[in-house]
């Protein structure tokens, strides 16, 4: 699905909305090029002139403090232009369209739009409509996608396991509202992970999830058993409301990461979490600084693999 | 005027008619089919060879838009589309800004469709005030106004007692009411069947119990009450299997399909196209094959356009915020045809979905061909492809899931009250 929208004629990227439908190529090209760039970080100078005088404008329409600012670093250790744009405070406020808030800034010369969204398909739709020569990035949109969040997801578990094809991956949590949840599932199928598995309660399943290719489990101790990655979700304190939920004591008690329930896991399990944690709701503060724990290397990881997204959509 | 229709294939489900005849009108009615009475010269001579000629359709469902939505689409605009479509009765639902919840207004939008060229329009009224679900509205005041039938539109009716009262107060004069069955706790925010592409998509969901459970209710109300309750726009297998059983149980209830519920399903939502973003939501596979099954059963009395035009800045959203709706009255007669031709279904049986049936549930003198009938005629080519473009589409809004498709079946000429009201200029 959207790969044409997604894929130049000739195969190569042209925009990145979601891993829904990417080849497995394309996953790997972005992770191999992620990985050339973990040196970058290391240097004195840590700069490439990837991105000279390219104009790269982050459209936030929902408020982000990581994202956004991984993006932008990202950006200029290409050496790329940024323009950080808040627009829930601004533009969209005043009443202007989507549409006509991306015309105006594809007027100021724009080369890259990274996009987030509150509703699904936001980045798609910018990009049906943007001019041929400008690349839009999606950093989540709804509880479509957050394709970027699921790379960098993939390059932590590469950089830790070496390859997919026999791993037993458990995502836990949200799974309902959950973008990153969503581009996981698809990046692990679509590189080659035989078993994954999703680990909630009904209430925050959507309805025929197993036709994305997961196995559904509602108990923690059986989801994560013998797994080799656990990845924890957020979960919002909205989420309360509504009746999908009890009480957050009730949810870590049955669904929270213990190192008690990690046992069940593998011994050398690695746990991932796409942040920000709530501790003490999905993951017990034991767990996520613990020894099994790579969730700061997650973050670390994810400017390269924005670095490669960005590099390899502009920079040829 | 005196008009002669010759030598087309009178197609008449109401008589069973299905075979080549003259028609002659005069004065606004059939006064002879087959040979020409005496004296009579046509002012007029139309030359059906190789066209169907039937009644013009009744469409239970198209949005003028007016009052309130001009910015979308005009009386004018839509009336003319409706009778391009071959449409020559029409029901519009209260959905207006203002609703339509007064007399003043109903006597206001009937006094202006009367002076429009175009269908009979037939006002639905509001079921309660401004359509909140809260109080009734003067319905019987309304009917004297013009109003045929009584409904919510797609707003929500939360309190069960209110709904209640309404369906009792409409059984004190015998009023029809039409509702679209959906629980509105079960259905808020969602925009997309609960199926595996909203899974995918991330798209807030509109669960089949939204339907059922509303379904039931109702059913349970008009056991209660004996109100004529019409049911609008199902979209579900198991709300089609509860209607049946309620038939079968003798209930005094009707329903119909939209006629885009007959031929997509939520995969065509797949790339967020905000064209099939639609209410009901287009459901599962089998949800269509469901609906395409019951109306070739039978079940289903009526297909209708539900036609909602909408401008391009309010479609050109991400899914959930683009306003739902397609442009359908053009396309009420090819999509029915296609969907004849694709289950084998007589072409006399499908026209009755469009035309008798719908007139029936209207309770109005229409979707007929009879000598001394109004002389409302559909004259159409049921071979004659066409593009489905923002070109071709007379209605103000272009918002069509078909854009850029062919569909079969193409209008010639439309006659309403005995006048020559449409005619295909190039073909």
């Amino acid at each position: 699905m959207n790969g044409n929208l997604q894929l130049n004629a000739d195969g190569s990227l042209r925009h990145l909305l979601t891993l829904d439908g990417l080849p497995a190529r394309i996953l790997t090209q972005i992770l191999d090029t992620a990985e050339s760039f973990i040196s970058v970080a290391e240097r004195e100078v840590k700069k490439v002139p990837l991105l000279r005088g390219k104009a790269i404008f982050n459209l936030f329409f929902e408020p982000s403090t990581r994202t956004r600012t991984t993006f932008e670093i990202a950006a200029k250790r290409l050496s790329a232009d940024v323009v950080n744009l808040n627009i829930a405070t601004s533009a969209q406020s005043k009443g202007e369209t989507l549409l006509d808030t991306v015309a105006n800034l594809s007027a100021m010369q724009a080369d890259m739009f990274v996009v987030r969204h509150a509703s699904s398909g936001a980045a798609h739709l910018i990009a049906r409509h943007v001019e041929p020569h400008i690349h839009v990035v999606n950093a989540g949109d709804g509880r479509c996608a957050h394709p970027t969040q699921g790379l960098l997801d993939m390059f932590t578990i590469r950089q830790h396991k070496g390859a997919f094809h026999n791993l037993r991956v458990a995502i836990v949590g949200d799974l309902l509202h959950s973008r990153v949840a969503r581009s996981q599932i698809h990046a692990l199928t679509t590189l080659g992970c035989p078993e994954v598995r999703i680990v909630a309660p009904r209430t925050l399943l959507p309805r025929d999830v197993d036709h994305l290719g997961v196995h559904v489990h509602y108990r923690m101790d059986t989801g994560i058993k013998d797994c080799d990655v656990v990845i924890m979700l957020r979960l919002q304190n909205e989420r309360m409301q509504g009746a999908l939920l009890p009480s957050p004591q009730e949810y870590f008690k049955y669904w929270g990461l213990t190192p008690d329930k990690l046992r069940h896991a593998r011994p050398d399990a690695i746990v991932m979490h796409p942040g920000p944690m709530n501790r003490g709701v999905e993951i017990d503060s034991d767990v996520a600084d613990g020894k099994h724990s790579v969730i700061l290397n997650q973050v670390t990881y994810g400017i390269a693999v924005r670095m490669a997204v960005m590099s390899l959509l502009a920079g040829g | 005027m005196k008009i002669r229709i010759r030598n087309g294939r009178v197609v008449d489900p109401a008589s069973g008619l299905d075979a080549v005849r003259d028609i002659h009108v005069a004065a606004g009615r059939i006064i002879a089919m087959g040979a020409a009475p005496a004296d009579f010269h046509a002012n007029l001579d139309l030359d059906a060879a190789g066209l169907v000629v039937c009644p013009g359709l009744v469409d239970l469902s198209v949005r003028l838009r007016e009052p309130g939505f001009e910015y979308m689409a005009t009386l004018e605009t839509e009336m003319r589309a409706a009778a391009a479509g071959g449409v020559t009765s029409l029901a519009c639902p209260p959905d207006t800004d203002p609703p339509l919840d007064e007399p003043g207004l109903v006597e206001m939008l009937k006094f202006r469709t009367r002076n429009t060229p175009g269908p009979r329009v037939y006002p639905v009224g509001a079921l309660t005030w401004k359509l909140r679900g809260e109080r009734l509205t003067e319905m019987a005041e309304l009917q004297e106004a013009g109003c045929v039938a009584f409904s919510q539109a797609d707003a929500p009716l939360v309190d069960t007692k209110v709904l209640l009262r309404a369906l009792e107060y409409a059984v004190t004069f015998d009023l029809p009411v039409w509702l679209r069955p959906q629980d509105p706790h079960l259905a808020h925010d969602g925009v997309a069947h609960d199926g595996v592409v909203a899974a995918r998509l991330g798209l807030p969901a509109i669960p089949v119990p939204a339907e059922t459970v509303a379904l039931q209710t109702i059913l349970l109300l008009v056991r209660e009450t004996g109100a004529r309750v019409h049911f609008a726009r199902l979209s579900s297998r198991a709300g089609l299997d509860m209607v049946r059983r309620a038939k079968h149980d003798g209930l005094r209830i009707t329903c119909d399909v939209g006629v885009h519920h007959a031929h997509l399903s939520e995969m065509d939502v797949a790339d967020f196209n905000a064209n099939c973003h639609l209410v009901p939501p287009l459901r599962s596979i089998r949800d269509r094959e469901a609906i395409r099954h019951a109306l070739a059963e039978g079940l289903v009395d009526a297909v209708c356009s539900d036609h909602a035009p909408v401008n391009d800045d309010a479609k050109e959203l991400p899914f959930q915020e683009a306003e739902p709706g397609a442009t359908g009255v053009e396309l009420l007669l090819p999509l029915t045809l296609k969907w004849a031709r694709e289950s084998g279904v007589p072409l006399i049986r499908a026209l009755d979905l469009i035309t008798r049936r719908p007139a029936g549930i209207l309770g109005v003198e229409a979707g007929v061909l009879a000598v001394g009938g109004p002389a409302d005629v559909c004259i159409f080519d049921p071979d004659a492809p066409w593009t489905v473009s923002p070109k071709t589409l007379l209605s103000l809004g272009k918002n069509s899931p078909y854009l850029g498709m062919e569909l079969q079946g193409q209008v010639r000429y439309t006659l309403i009250d005995g006048h020559l009201d449409y005619k295909r200029n190039h073909h």
